[in-house]
């Protein structure tokens, strides 16, 4: 099998996430993992694994929980972005995150929603945000069902789009890195699979981390799979490789369907 | 990072200190008086809070010593009688509301009692002077217990409702299942569960009206005697504290700093106690 | 709805309820009668309009009723106090809800519960012995003083300096009402759901950011709910009000000069009113007193209903 010559866009190091005493992620010496550069790393694992607490410390959102302590490090292009010092505010802009459920905020317009994340930099110029959002929308595929309708208020919106354009907001910012914790749980099976379609077509601008419990998601969209079982990290690799020939007989276990 | 968003950055943390500050002084300011209002009390009335306060009657003007028995009576006489009279009006309010939740007088029941637990208490005494006093041709302890009553009304129905909307639906259906009539599984099973939270909002609606002296200014009217007989006209102690309040004697103004330490350490041991017994779960 | 009620025991049970229950309506409607009823011989004698506009409220010579100054003065004091207690109200409540700790905000929370039950009187005691005397001396007569030096056209706006009057009421009022609003802006914050300010965050917002895109829009009705109620409480506070006011019954009021609203009027002279059209006056002040706290609290339950649908819609 031929390596690629892969460019490491973030990774972590021995990370490892508590709750007070309780141990959300990290088990086993902490996760090590790879994200690579415009590629798809999908995060599988049953409820509960893990899988989205090690996510969400990839953009220091566990800064926000009181309780939470974060060990050990994420290098973002070789840098710590827990290190002290570094600002959260700086990190999360370089690094964009979508969430379950969308999130338009109810009482902007569809292009304030989108702008919102510009406008908060400071820019204010006409133009650039005209543009920013014509451009975000477009790599989010809302571009052509809410052009005529920027002013609209965003609640008017299916849950589909509204997800489309939650993701639109998280790209208008550009940010390096977008991290999705289950992007299309809440939605039908329709906008689910624009949404993939979607990712397909995204990668080639910007890093993606997907949290999914959907197997078969995972299998279809991703370019590296990573499985996680009550807090470990078991098994890494190509999503083809960790879905055809599992290494660990847990993985194994999970793809085929004996748990989770 | 580009110098453009170096300096907008700079200004959205000067801006999130600022706002901050102003949060903090907002706060400040806003629990400000609560404690200049206890601090001032506990100087200047606590010199006057001994035993005598609580067994003595008042003296008439002029006279030192002597303490606010009169006021202490009267008002556990009045609220009491009140609350006697509140009671099954306002829990069967708050049982309807909660057990019958399809019942067609429901919205009307909790707008009217929404809308009069907002209102002033002043005009409960108005009704009360127009219902009781008027006929009995005289203030009395009675017509401020109907104008205490009126107040509690509501507040009951209100927190009644509540509690037993948290009680689980398990319990109910557990009772039925038994084969219990509705009105069993409510008075047997329902309200003993719910009988923490349903002591805790009497004991809230008697501290409320414990306060009160509006309602009372022509109903109860006041008196200086301690008296038992509800068909004259007692004193309570918020009616005595706005009396002495208002009157010239050092003496006086110094007895209702220390009547209003112990309004303020009865509605504090009464919310604290409610916050206590709402922790407990079902 | 019949079906369920076969059990005899079960229809009278439901039966005697309904009928105790409807002993709120019949509360609501008693006042609202008896109010209309006492006051109809001096509303009768001056007409609605013309009872709630005169001016002239002499019980003594004139025999003349006319409730506009304790209602103008009602509207100055609650609408001022509400103005000044709203900002530092929405202020605690962000604290408690956003950046204070989880123990610090329970005791705020608990002396919120604190403000709101201690009793009129108390807050109106520290009135006349503190505030007043404080205001005048620190505040109203040095101004009064400066301005009959320099500014003396203001003299007139400004009023006598006692101490006993406008202002103070203002003050009492305003830091009396601030549990209300607190405590419903607070609610109103801590309903909003998690998504949304992590959404906030995730797009790199700082935390006032955070507050103002994605926190506020949201609670804006609960706020606005727990200003409606601060409003109808500070249009019926009497006792506190009644004791730093200073009770004039001449229009016009000034800043420092005395003044007086519907309940304190009604509080200072229902004991003293010997005649009937004088208690009939008071007791028509009274329904309209009713009057507009009923218009108040049913916008305050309004808005609070269309904040919980809003809310439910989102969630």
């Amino acid at each position: 099998m031929v390596k690629e010559a892969l460019d490491v866009h973030m990774e972590s190091r021995r990370l490892v996430v508590r709750y007070g005493t309780r141990l959300g992620v990290g088990v086993g010496g902490g996760v090590s993992l790879p994200l690579y550069r415009r590629r798809i790393t999908a995060l599988i694992g049953p409820s509960g694994c893990g899988k989205t607490t090690f996510l969400r410390a990839l953009n220091r959102m566990h800064d926000l929980t009181p309780s939470a302590r974060v060990e050990g490090e994420v290098l973002l292009d070789g840098e710590n972005i827990y290190a002290p010092g570094v600002d959260p505010v700086l990190v999360r802009r370089r690094v964009g995150m979508v969430f379950q459920k969308p999130t338009a905020f109810p009482t902007l317009s569809i292009y304030d929603n989108v702008a919102a994340g510009l406008k908060l930099v400071g820019i204010r110029d006409r133009k650039r945000l005209d543009e920013a959002v014509e451009r975000a929308l477009k790599a989010a595929a809302l571009w052509e069902e809410v052009k005529d309708r920027l002013r609209a208020p965003a609640s008017g919106l299916s849950g589909g789009q509204q997800q489309r354009l939650t993701i639109a907001r998280a790209l208008a910012v550009e940010p390096e890195v977008l991290l999705m914790d289950e992007p299309t749980a809440s939605l039908d099976p329709i906008s689910t699979q624009a949404i993939e379609d979607l990712l397909l077509t995204l990668k080639e601008q910007v890093t993606l981390v997907i949290v999914t419990h959907n197997m078969q998601q995972a299998a279809r969209v991703s370019d590296y799979t990573a499985f996680f079982l009550n807090g470990e990290m078991v098994e890494f690799g190509p999503t083809e490789t960790l879905f055809t020939k599992p290494q660990d007989p847990r993985t194994e276990a999970y793809i085929t369907g004996r748990f989770g | 990072m580009s110098r453009e968003r170096d300096l907008a950055l700079r200004r959205r943390y000067w801006v999130e200190r600022l706002m901050l500050a102003l949060v903090a002084l907002g706060t400040l300011l806003a629990f400000l008086v609560l404690f200049l209002v206890l601090a001032y009390a506990l100087f200047q009335g606590a010199g006057a809070l001994n035993l005598d306060f609580f067994l003595k009657d008042m003296r008439p003007p002029g006279e030192a010593g002597g303490g606010l028995r009169q006021a202490i009576v009267g008002t556990l006489l009045v609220d009491g009688l009140g609350l006697l009279l509140a009671l099954p009006f306002g829990l069967a309010a708050g049982i309807l509301l909660a057990e019958y939740p399809d019942h067609p007088l429901n919205p009307y029941l909790r707008l009217l009692s929404d809308t009069l637990n907002g209102m002033p208490a002043i005009l409960f005494g108005l009704l009360a002077f127009i219902l009781v006093v008027k006929p009995m041709g005289g203030f009395s302890g009675l017509s401020g217990a109907f104008a205490l009553g009126f107040l509690m009304i509501p507040i009951l129905a209100r927190s009644t409702e509540g509690v037993l909307s948290l009680v689980p639906k398990e319990v109910r259906e557990a009772g039925l299942a038994l084969g219990l009539p509705r009105w069993r599984v409510i008075l047997s099973l329902v309200l003993p569960t719910a009988r923490a939270g349903l002591i805790t909002g009497i004991l809230l609606a008697f501290a409320r009206a414990a306060g009160e002296a509006a309602p009372l200014l022509f109903t109860a009217f006041g008196s200086p005697l301690l008296e038992l007989n509800p068909l004259k006209p007692m004193d309570t102690l918020p009616l005595r504290l706005f009396a002495f309040a208002i009157s010239p004697y050092e003496d006086w103004h110094q007895k209702a700093w220390a009547a209003g330490l112990v309004l303020f350490g009865f509605i504090t041991l009464t919310s604290l106690l409610a916050r206590w017994a709402s922790r407990r779960r079902f | 709805m019949k079906r369920l009620y076969t059990h005899f025991g079960d229809r009278v049970f439901a039966l005697v309820l309904l009928l105790l229950a409807l002993g709120v309506v019949a509360l609501a409607l008693l006042m609202a009668y008896e109010l209309y009823r006492g006051g109809s011989l001096a509303l009768g004698r001056f007409g609605l309009l013309g009872f709630a506009l005169g001016r002239e409220w002499d019980p003594a010579l004139e025999k003349a009723f006319g409730a506009w100054p304790y209602i103008l003065g009602t509207l100055i004091v609650s609408l001022s106090a509400l103005s000044l207690s709203f900002f530092p109200a929405l202020a605690a409540a962000i604290f408690a809800a956003e950046y204070a700790p989880r123990w610090l905000a329970q005791i705020l929370n608990f002396l919120l519960d604190l403000m709101a039950a201690v009793p009129s009187v108390v807050y109106g005691l520290w009135g006349i012995f503190v505030l007043a005397p404080w205001l005048r001396d620190k505040l109203q007569l040095p101004l009064y003083l400066w301005a009959a030096e320099h500014a003396p056209g203001l003299l007139p706006l400004l009023g006598v300096p006692t101490g006993y009057g406008l202002m103070t009421a203002i003050l009492i009022l305003a830091s009396m009402i601030v549990p209300y609003t607190a405590a419903l802006a607070r609610d109103a914050i801590a309903l909003v759901p998690r998504e949304h300010r992590e959404a906030a965050y995730a797009l790199g917002a700082t935390r006032w950011e955070v507050m103002r895109l994605a926190i506020l829009p949201l609670a804006r009705g609960g706020i606005l709910a727990g200003a409606f109620l601060a409003l109808a409480r500070a249009v019926g506070e009497t006792l506190a009000v009644t004791m730093v006011i200073g009770n004039s019954h001449k229009l016009p009021y000034t800043l420092f000069g005395g003044a007086a609203t519907m309940p304190s009027v009604i509080a200072n002279e229902f004991t003293e009113a010997v005649e009937d059209l004088h208690l009939s006056a008071l007791i028509a002040v009274g329904f309209l007193l009713f009057l507009v706290s009923m218009a108040v609290n049913f916008t305050a339950a309004y808005v609070l209903r269309r904040q919980e649908r809003l809310v439910k819609g989102v969630l």
